[in-house]
């Protein structure tokens, strides 16, 4: 692997301009059904080994499959999601022996999926074609356990057939992403959108998204796709990003020193921040794929796409769109965070209680990223308009928003049991003017025009006040006292 | 109509190959018997294929029917216990195979 040697991990985007990044993203997602594709026994996540399992998923001799009218309609709801074309759709055996999938094959959609032809839009408006999104099974979890350290034991492995069968949504978009922050942007919009319309619960964590990514590069210009590789094991956006800037790094260092790029599947290690080769293109499968002849043809009718069209939710795109119209003045990647934490609604609904955009906004940014808890619209709305009023200082309300969090209430009884009453002017104006007898020397500095004593006063007025008094008040008086 | 008699549509090689993909091993008897059986098929399937069939639609299955759909209601599991006493070996509630290595393909 002299190539790798040659590459530091950890690198930043490639920064010549001279090359482009193209990536292409297969997204492998589990549907969030009760049951398997093709039987009864339960799509869950985690329980005992092999306690999901019935003879359709174990691929036992005589079991036949059925297949589960929701994740067909979830299916639908996702290609819709997708601007797709909803067609008619056949399922195909993928044949290969690996002990995973105990039949031997795999169900899966080949040459007629039921999805095609759609787009998804990132947040920056650009949009990324979707080539297909297509149904298949999930296969069994093999774990490998060592031999013991000893060369000529190989060990075995151990196979968990919970998994197998659950029915996953494979959505492949068009190499359309140019760069790391691209392809971070596209999953995480998928994802949103996977969870929006109910389709899955979008845990990378858990296993339930799951990304395969296509890098390659080529002269920035270049309307040729250079040769790609596919990189398994991203488990999380970061990761994704992280392999995605590697890869392109390797494949540039390997182009400008006179290289060639093996067409090949590597494998992106967390630990070591690099891709390893898996297996190059000539050991690629044949998976002699065929019609499976126990699944008949799956024809939707137009009443039943329409009926789920009609009861689709509101997307997070259409939802950035009506956060931004509510708070115009707000920057579009906190728009874009707001909706991706579900708080649009909240954001809304507080907007529309008389709250200023632009503090409730900050709140859910800054303050919310656990959650918003208790917090009730109105009493988030009631909070910035004390704020506003000047009886709150930022540091106050994001105390008294951290209670109204954990147990609700309102934000006037949660400032008073902090003993955050806003100060009486007269009694702030006398504090300054003791603090100024008392500091004759920084004071007469002070109105000489030494800046860093702003600094000095006010911090003397939060210790005595114990941070009750507004910064911005006390800046002001000391000015006002200057003359 | 048939294409030339005697012409080959597939290969000993071929047919060894797609074996090897089944995992079957073949003799070499075998192998010449088989490779025979599948070229008469694909000559019967190049007859199909002569015909004009614009004006018919698409065949996708077998039988006349689609849309079959099952309620998504859990059913009855297997016995983990009972499923694991006829697997070969087992250990910890799981299936023990032979190892492998890397990802499945």
């Amino acid at each position: 692997m002299s190539d790798e040697a040659q590459t530091i991990p950890g690198l930043g985007a490639p920064d010549d301009t001279e090359w482009e990044t193209v990536v292409g993203l297969e997204v492998h997602a589990e549907l969030a059904t009760a049951t398997k594709l093709f039987s009864a026994s339960p799509n869950r996540f985690g329980g005992e080994p092999n306690t999901h399992i019935d003879p359709v998923s174990l691929g036992l001799p005589g079991s036949l499959p059925v297949l589960n009218e929701k994740a067909v309609e979830l299916a639908i709801r996702v290609g819709l999601a997708l601007n797709c074309r909803i067609q008619p759709s056949v399922f195909a055996r993928k044949n290969y022996f690996y002990p995973d999938m105990p039949k031997d094959f795999q169900i899966s959609q080949y040459d007629q999926p039921i999805n095609v032809d759609g787009w998804l839009e990132l947040p920056s408006g650009k949009r990324v074609g979707i080539e297909r999104a297509h149904l298949e099974e999930d296969t069994g979890k093999t774990v490998h356990i060592g031999g013991g350290g000893r060369i000529h034991e190989a060990g075995y492995s151990l196979v968990d057939y919970n998994r197998a069968g659950v029915p996953l949504i494979e959505i492949v978009g068009h190499p359309e992403l140019r760069s790391a922050e691209e392809a971070r942007q596209y999953v995480s919009e998928l994802r949103s959108i996977l969870v929006a319309v109910g389709a899955s619960d979008g845990k990378m964590e858990e296993g339930s998204l799951r990304v395969d990514c296509n890098v390659s590069v080529r002269p920035t210009g270049s309307d040729r796709l250079g040769t790609r590789c596919e990189i398994k094991n991203v488990n999380s956006l970061r990761s994704l990003g992280r392999a995605v800037e590697y890869e392109a790094r390797r494949q540039i260092d390997l182009l400008t020193s006179g290289q060639a790029i093996e067409q090949q599947t590597r494998h992106w290690n967390e630990d070591d921040g690099r891709t390893h080769a898996l297996r190059s293109k000539e050991e690629d499968y044949d998976y002699r794929y065929f019609p499976e002849p126990d699944l008949l043809p799956l024809n939707p009718s137009t009443e039943w796409v329409e009926q789920i069209r009609h009861a689709l939710p509101s997307l997070p795109r259409d939802r950035r769109l009506g956060l931004a119209e509510a708070a115009p003045s707000v920057d579009v990647d906190h728009i874009a965070l707001a909706v991706e934490r579900s708080m649009d609604e909240l954001a809304l609904a507080a907007i529309s209680g008389g709250g200023a955009p632009e503090r409730v906004m900050t709140h859910i940014v800054q303050n919310l990223a656990d959650g918003s808890g208790e917090l009730a619209p109105e009493s988030l709305a009631e909070l910035v308009g004390m704020e506003e009023a000047g009886d709150l200082t930022a540091t106050q309300a994001k105390k008294v928003l951290a209670v109204l969090v954990e147990g609700g209430g309102s934000p006037q009884d949660a400032a008073q049991t902090l003993g955050f009453e806003a100060m009486d002017t007269g009694e702030l104006e006398s504090l300054v003017d003791s603090l100024i007898a008392e500091h004759a020397e920084e004071w007469s500095r002070f109105c000489d025009g030494d800046a860093k004593l702003t600094g000095f006063f006010v911090g003397q007025v939060m210790k005595a006040t114990k941070g009750r008094a507004d910064g911005k008040a006390v800046t002001q008086l000391l000015n006002s006292r200057r003359g | 109509m048939r294409f030339g008699m005697g012409q080959q549509r597939i290969t000993r090689a071929e047919c060894a190959h797609v074996a090897a993909l089944a995992r079957l091993e073949l003799t070499d008897e075998e192998l010449d018997r088989f490779t025979g059986q599948l070229d008469e098929l694909l000559d019967h399937v190049a007859e199909v294929e002569a015909l004009d069939l614009e004006a018919l639609p698409p065949t996708m299955h077998a039988l006349p029917i689609a849309n079959l759909l099952r309620p998504d209601t859990p059913g009855e599991v297997l016995d983990r216990g009972e499923v694991l006493a006829q697997a070969p070996f087992a250990e910890e509630g799981q299936f023990r195979v032979p190892p492998v290595l890397g990802e499945a393909p």
